[in-house]
C-alpha cells in the first residue's frame, strides 16, 4: 500500500455513498488533491451504505428531500446501476388513504409525473403475492427503483481518480482531527497526518465521534432498522438479476417488502426505537458481520412477522421459505429527521455531510460539492442545513428524545403542523407564566414554548361567527382552532399583544459594523441611526438567504432581528459576511420582545408613557427607546401583521414586568393576547408578506419574489451581480397571492388547503416555469378581514395576471382558485400602519 | 418418540473477541454482541424434528442459562421443536458435572407427553467446549451413550449410530433410552421460516431453578488465540487476472 499524502486540499473521512459521491462531484468541479480515506476496507468499509435496501420512491413531502432525490435518481441511472422496477405504498385505513391522496399532491407539487392511486385489484396485478383483501388500495410510483449504492460508489471513486483529483485509501483510521485558531488543518491517522485545508466528515453514523475531535456536534444517532430476509422464494425461482417486481411498502404497519433475488427481504420501522451511540459501534475486527450489522433481535419484530403474513401470506407463510438472513442494520437518525449537511458552525472549513439515505446520496454529494466549491448549491439545503441547531440541539438527550420519538414516523402520517411531545419546556419566555393563565396553546420553535392561541379568547368564536372561517375538515382542523381567526379579528379592531422572544437576535458592533451589515443587507444600511430597516439577504446567486429586519441603534452597531427558527443559519451567514473591524455577538437570550398591534396600540403605549409615540414623533420603521412605567424600552414601530403597533424590547428578566404593565393598560383598550397563529399566517397572509423557508429560499430571486426595491445601493453586497440582473430579466415567475373560490369538496364539505399543494390549470396539469420549477402553494392560511382563504404561489408570467381562474388540488380533489394580486389583499395601501 | 434435545445459549462468534477485565470471561456487554444456538446442537434439534415427523412423539428443547436464553429455544421451537425448558441460572459459569446434573434432572423428570427416550445434545458447546455433559449425563441416567456422531438413523427402539475416525467410520447400535452426542454436519439444520416463528411464541416455555453445586473445577483463565495474521494478494484485474487465477486453481487441485 502507498503511503498516506502529507497533505490535501480536501480530506473526506468516509467511502460511503455520501463520500463518493462528494470526492466525484469536489473533482468534477474542479478541486484537486483530494484525499478520502476510510477506516474499513474498500469498496464496502462496514457503514451503513453497505447494508441498505437501496431502494428509491422518489415522492417526499419535503420539497428539499424530493430534489435531492430526484437528482439522486438522476446520477444512479447515468451511471447505469438503476434497475426500475416500480413501487407501490399500500393503505390498509382510510386515514391513510388520505395520506395516499397527499402524497399525490405532493408529487405533482414537486414534478414527479405518472403516479397514481391503484385499486387492490390493481395491486394485486402489479403484485401478484400480495392479499388484496387486507388493503384499500395503493399509491403506485413507476418511476421507483433499485440501485447498486456500492458500485455506484466505486464508480464516482475511479471517475474522480481518472481527473487526477483522488487519492482514495481504506483501512486508515482517524484518530483526531487538528483545529487552529477555529479553523480545520488536517487529520491524524494511524498511518500519518495529512494537512489540509477542508475536512469533511461523510462518516454516517460514526460522524458525531469525528466532529467531536475537532470540537464541533453532528447530532445525530445511530439507531436500528430492522430486516429479514427469507427464500429462497419458489415464486421468484426464475427471477433474473436483483429485482422485478415492484417493492411495496404496507405503509399502516411502517413496513416493506421487496423481492431480493430469488428472496423476499422484509423491512421495518415499526418496532421500539433502538439507538446506541457511536462509541458503541464495534471496529470492523470485532463486528461479527460489519460494524453496522448488529445481531437481529426477533423479539422486536415478532409483529412484523404476523404482517408480513397478513399482507403476502402465499410466500410469507410457506413453511418451506426460512430465513437466511436478518440484522438489526444501523443507520443514522436527526432530532428532525433531516440530513446535516454544511461547515460546522463551530469549526470552519470543517464540513458535515452525515444522516443521509441511499435514495439521497449523490444529489446530496453534488449539493454539497456546489456549496463548497461554488458558495452555493443549485437545490436549496436550509431545512439540511446544520447551522439549523440551536446549542440545546445538540444534547445527547434531545437528539435521543427526538429520534426516539421520530422513529415510528418514518411511515408515519406527518401533520405539518405536528407536534412534538418529548423535550419540551427548553426555552421559557419571561410571560411564560402570564400566557399559561390565559389558557395558552404552546407550539414549540426550536425549543421556545410559544402560544399559539390562547383558550381565553374562546369567547370571540361566538362574537365573530362565521367570519372565523370554521372548519368541519379533519385534517385542517388538526393542530388548528378558530380562535386563531377570532383573535386575529379583535386584534383588528382593538389590539393585540404578542410574545415574541423566540426572535433571534444578534448585535453587530465595532468600526467595521457597517461595512459587515452593507456586504449582507440588499438595502442601504447605511441610514440614521434609529431606522429599522427591513431587507432581504442573498445569496451568492441572488436568492433569498434571508429576510429581516435590522435596526441601526448606532454609528456603530446594528442589531439583526430575525425569526428563531432559522436563526442560527443567519447568525452564521453575518459571522461569515464580516467585515474587519467587526464584532457579532448573540443576544437572543438576553432580549426578549413584546408585540402590540392594532388601532388601539397607541392610545395603549400613551397611557404608560410620557414619550412622544404620535406617529409624528415615532415614525414608521424607526426606533428609540423610551420609558414604558418603570422601564426603559426599546421601541421599533414596524409591523407583520399589517397594523399600527411596535416591537418592544427589553432585557429578558424585564419582561414578566413589561407584559404587566402593558397587559393592565391595555384592558380598557381592549387588549387581548395574540399567538402565533395570527402572527405567522393569518396577518402576514393577507398583506402578502412572505416568509422566509416558504416564499423565500435560494431557489427563487428577489425579482420572482416581487420584492425589488425602486433603487439599488451602490455599495456592493453578497449576491448583487446576479441581483442587478434579475432586475433586468423578465422573471420566469412571480410570487402571487390566490384566494379560492369555492372550498366545497365532492362531499360537500368545506375545504381548506395547508400549504405546500400543487396549483394547477383548469385542465388539473401541473404548471412549470422557464426553469422547470413547480407552481405550489407556499403558503395557506385564513385572511378572515376578507372573509377569503389565502394561497401564495409563484406563478409564471402567463398564469400571474389578476383574476387568473386555476386550481389546486387538495387530499384529492381540486377546487378553483383566482390569482388576486402580487400584494397585500388587505388594507395595501398600509394605512393602517401608517396612521 | 420422546425427544430431549439440550442446548447451550453461546455467544455469536464471527468477528474477533474480547475478554472482560479478569479474563474469566469472554465480554459480551456491547451492543453489537449477540447470542446463538451451540451449532452442534442446531443439528441435534434438526435431527429431533425430522425424528418427530419420521416417527412421532414430541420434542423439548432443555437449556441451563440466564432467562434471555428463550431467545435461542424460540429459535428452535421455530424450526419444529414442541416445547422448551429453561433451567434459569444469574449468569454465572457452571462446570460440566453441574450442569450435567441440573439437566439430567430434567430427563429423569420427563415431559409431559412421559418418559423421554433419547437425549441429544452437541458433543460440545461452542464456548467453553468440555466433552463431557452427554457422557456424565448417560453415566447418571445409566443409559448408554454415543458421541461424536455424524450420522444416525432409529428404528424398532435401536439408534443406528455413525462416527467418523481418521479416514474410517464406526458404527454403534445402542437400543433407547441413550444419550446421543451429535456434531455439525449430522444433517443441514433448516432455517427458521416466519410461520415456524409465529407458532414458536405460542408453544410453551417452562422456566424451572436447580440448586447450583458447589464447583469442582476451577476457572484460572481466558487466554484469547493468537490470531492469524491475514492477507489478500490481488492478483490483477479483469481479463488479466485469469492467468494467475487458473495457476491457483490448478495449485489447490481445483482444476
Amino acid at each position: 500500500m502507498s503511503s498516506i499524502p502529507a497533505s490535501a486540499k480536501c480530506v473526506v473521512i468516509g467511502a460511503g455513498i455520501v463520500g463518493n459521491s462528494l470526492v466525484y462531484h469536489l473533482a468534477r468541479l474542479g478541486w484537486r488533491d483530494i484525499v478520502q480515506i476510510d477506516k474499513g476496507p474498500l469498496p464496502n468499509p462496514g457503514g451503513s451504505t453497505g447494508h441498505a435496501s437501496n431502494f428509491i420512491f422518489p415522492v417526499d413531502h419535503t420539497k428539499e428531500m424530493a430534489h435531492l432525490t430526484h437528482e439522486s435518481m438522476r446520477q444512479y441511472k447515468e451511471m447505469g446501476v438503476f434497475t426500475e422496477c416500480g413501487g407501490i405504498e399500500v393503505a390498509r385505513t382510510e386515514e391513510r388513504m388520505q395520506e395516499l391522496k397527499r402524497r399525490i399532491t405532493s408529487a405533482k407539487a414537486w414534478g414527479i409525473p405518472d403516479t397514481r392511486l391503484v385499486t387492490p385489484a390493481e395491486v394485486k396485478e402489479l403484485v401478484p403475492f400480495i392479499d388484496e383483501s387486507v388493503i384499500l388500495g395503493g399509491f403506485y410510483t413507476p418511476s421507483v427503483g433499485v440501485v447498486d449504492s456500492v458500485r455506484a460508489g466505486t464508480i464516482m471513486r475511479e471517475r474522480a481518480q481518472e481527473m487526477g483529483a483522488l487519492t482514495s485509501m481504506g483501512n486508515v483510521e482517524v484518530l483526531d482531527i487538528t483545529v487552529d485558531n477555529g479553523k480545520v488543518t488536517g487529520v491524524v491517522t494511524d498511518k500519518g497526518t495529512i494537512e489540509a485545508e477542508y475536512v469533511v466528515i461523510a462518516c454516517g453514523c460514526w460522524s458525531p465521534r469525528l466532529a467531536e475531535m475537532a470540537g464541533a456536534r453532528i447530532p445525530l444517532t445511530p439507531a436500528v432498522h430492522q430486516m429479514k430476509d427469507i427464500g429462497p422464494v419458489p415464486f421468484f425461482a426464475d427471477s433474473k438479476g436483483d429485482i422485478e417486481w415492484p417493492i411495496v411498502r404496507d405503509m399502516d404497519t411502517f413496513m416493506y417488502e421487496r423481492q431480493h433475488g430469488t428472496g423476499l427481504e422484509i423491512g421495518s420501522y415499526a418496532h421500539r426505537a433502538i439507538l446506541y451511540s457511536p462509541d458503541e459501534l464495534p471496529s470492523n475486527a470485532a463486528a461479527a458481520l460489519s460494524p453496522t450489522e448488529f445481531p437481529f433481535t426477533q423479539e422486536d419484530f415478532d409483529l412484523q412477522d404476523e404482517h408480513a403474513l397478513e399482507l403476502m401470506p402465499e410466500i410469507v407463510g410457506d413453511e418451506s421459505i426460512g430465513e437466511k438472513y436478518a440484522i438489526n442494520g444501523i443507520l443514522s437518525l436527526t432530532p428532525d429527521g433531516m440530513p446535516v449537511l454544511g461547515e460546522t458552525p463551530e469549526v470552519k472549513n470543517l464540513w458535515s455531510v452525515a444522516a443521509v439515505w441511499i435514495k439521497e446520496g449523490p444529489g446530496t454529494g453534488k449539493s454539497v460539492a456546489e456549496w463548497m466549491v461554488l458558495g452555493e448549491s443549485e437545490i436549496d439545503l436550509h431545512a439540511s442545513d446544520i447551522a439549523r441547531f440551536h446549542e440545546h440541539h445538540k444534547t445527547t438527550y434531545h437528539v435521543r428524545s427526538r429520534t426516539g420519538e421520530g422513529f415510528i414516523k418514518t411511515y408515519g402520517i406527518i401533520h405539518p403542523n405536528e407536534q412534538w411531545a418529548g423535550n419540551r419546556n427548553i426555552r421559557l419566555s419571561p410571560y411564560y407564566e402570564q400566557e399559561k393563565a390565559l389558557g395558552a396553546v404552546f407550539y414549540e420553535t426550536v425549543g421556545w414554548e410559544r402560544p399559539w392561541w390562547y383558550e381565553s379568547n374562546a369567547g370571540l368564536v361566538q362574537k365573530f361567527g362565521d367570519a372565523v372561517m370554521p372548519r368541519t375538515g379533519e385534517w385542517e382542523s388538526r393542530w388548528w382552532s378558530p380562535i386563531i381567526n377570532a383573535e386575529h379579528l379583535q386584534m383588528r379592531e382593538t389590539a393585540g399583544l404578542t410574545d415574541l422572544t423566540a426572535f433571534a437576535i444578534f448585535d453587530i458592533v465595532g468600526p467595521g459594523a457597517l461595512a459587515s451589515v452593507q456586504q449582507t443587507a440588499v438595502r442601504q444600511m447605511d441610514v440614521a441611526v434609529g431606522r429599522v430597516v427591513y431587507t432581504p439577504v442573498l445569496g451568492i446567486n441572488g436568492g433569498f438567504k434571508s429576510d429581516l429586519t435590522i435596526m441601526r441603534l448606532g454609528k456603530d452597531h446594528f442589531r439583526v432581528v430575525t425569526g428563531g427558527a432559522h436563526g442560527m443559519a443567519d447568525l452564521k451567514w453575518f459571522r461569515d459576511h464580516l467585515a474587519d473591524g467587526a464584532q457579532i455577538v448573540d443576544l437572543t437570550s438576553s432580549w426578549t420582545t413584546l408585540g402590540i398591534w392594532g388601532p388601539n396600540a397607541r392610545a395603549i403605549l400613551e397611557s404608560v408613557t410620557g414619550d412622544n409615540v404620535s406617529n409624528e414623533g415615532f415614525k414608521f420603521s424607526t426606533c428609540r427607546t423610551i420609558d414604558i412605567g418603570t422601564q426603559r424600552v426599546l421601541a421599533s414601530r414596524i409591523s407583520y401583521v399589517g397594523d399600527l403597533g411596535w416591537e418592544l424590547y427589553v432585557p429578558i428578566e424585564q419582561g414578566a414586568k413589561l407584559w404587566e404593565t402593558i397587559w393592565n393598560a391595555g384592558q380598557e383598550h381592549g387588549l387581548i393576547p395574540v399567538g402565533i397563529g395570527v402572527y405567522g399566517t393569518t396577518g402576514r397572509l393577507e398583506k402578502g408578506y412572505r416568509a422566509y423557508g416558504a416564499e423565500l429560499e435560494t431557489e427563487y430571486n428577489a425579482a420572482e419574489a416581487g420584492m425589488l426595491t425602486a433603487k439599488i445601493k451602490d455599495q456592493d453586497f453578497v449576491g448583487k451581480e446576479a441581483h442587478l440582473r434579475h432586475r433586468e430579466e423578465a422573471p420566469v415567475t412571480i410570487m402571487c397571492s390566490l384566494t379560492v373560490d369555492d372550498h366545497t369538496s365532492s362531499t360537500g364539505e368545506k375545504r381548506y388547503m395547508m400549504g405546500r399543494e400543487p396549483i394547477l390549470t383548469l385542465d388539473g396539469n401541473t404548471i412549470t416555469d422557464a426553469h422547470g420549477r413547480n407552481s405550489y402553494v407556499t403558503s395557506a392560511g385564513s385572511a378572515p378581514s376578507i372573509g377569503k382563504h389565502i394561497l401564495m404561489a409563484y406563478l409564471p408570467p402567463e398564469y400571474a395576471a389578476v383574476g387568473t381562474k386555476l386550481k389546486v388540488e387538495y387530499l384529492g380533489e381540486q377546487y378553483p382558485v383566482t390569482v388576486a394580486g402580487s400584494g397585500a389583499l388587505f388594507d395595501p395601501n398600509n394605512e393602517r400602519i401608517l396612521s | 418418540m420422546n425427544i430431549a434435545v439440550c442446548a447451550k445459549r453461546v455467544p455469536l462468534s464471527g468477528g474477533r473477541w474480547e475478554l472482560t477485565a479478569d479474563n474469566l470471561d469472554i465480554d459480551t456487554s456491547g451492543a453489537s454482541v449477540g447470542f446463538t444456538t451451540s451449532p452442534h446442537e442446531e443439528c441435534a434439534a434438526e435431527a429431533a424434528v425430522q425424528l418427530v415427523e419420521q416417527l412421532g412423539g414430541s420434542s423439548t428443547v432443555i437449556t441451563l442459562g440466564v432467562a434471555d436464553s428463550e431467545e435461542q429455544i424460540r429459535s428452535l421451537l421455530a424450526v419444529g421443536v414442541d416445547r422448551g425448558v429453561i433451567i434459569e441460572t444469574d449468569g454465572s459459569e457452571w462446570d460440566p458435572q453441574a450442569t450435567a446434573s441440573a439437566l439430567t434432572e430434567q430427563i429423569k423428570a420427563g415431559s409431559p407427553d412421559g418418559a423421554y427416550d433419547l437425549v441429544l445434545l452437541g458433543t460440545e458447546a461452542a464456548d467453553t467446549a468440555d466433552f463431557q455433559v452427554g457422557i456424565r449425563m448417560a453415566h447418571a441416567l445409566g443409559w448408554p451413550v454415543v458421541t461424536n456422531v455424524k450420522g444416525m438413523t432409529i428404528d424398532g427402539g435401536v439408534a443406528r449410530c455413525e462416527r467418523a475416525v481418521g479416514s474410517s467410520r464406526e458404527v454403534y447400535e445402542v437400543t433407547l433410552p441413550a444419550v446421543i452426542t451429535v456434531k455439525d454436519g449430522l444433517n443441514i439444520p433448516r432455517y427458521p421460516s416466519v410461520p415456524g416463528r409465529i407458532k414458536a411464541r405460542k408453544k410453551p416455555v417452562d422456566t424451572v431453578t436447580a440448586e447450583k453445586p458447589a464447583a469442582r473445577l476451577e476457572k484460572v483463565r481466558l487466554d484469547l488465540a493468537v490470531e492469524e495474521a491475514r492477507s489478500a494478494e490481488i492478483l490483477g484485474t479483469g481479463v488479466d487476472a485469469v492467468p494467475a487465477l487458473v495457476e491457483i486453481f490448478k495449485n489447490i487441485g481445483v482444476l
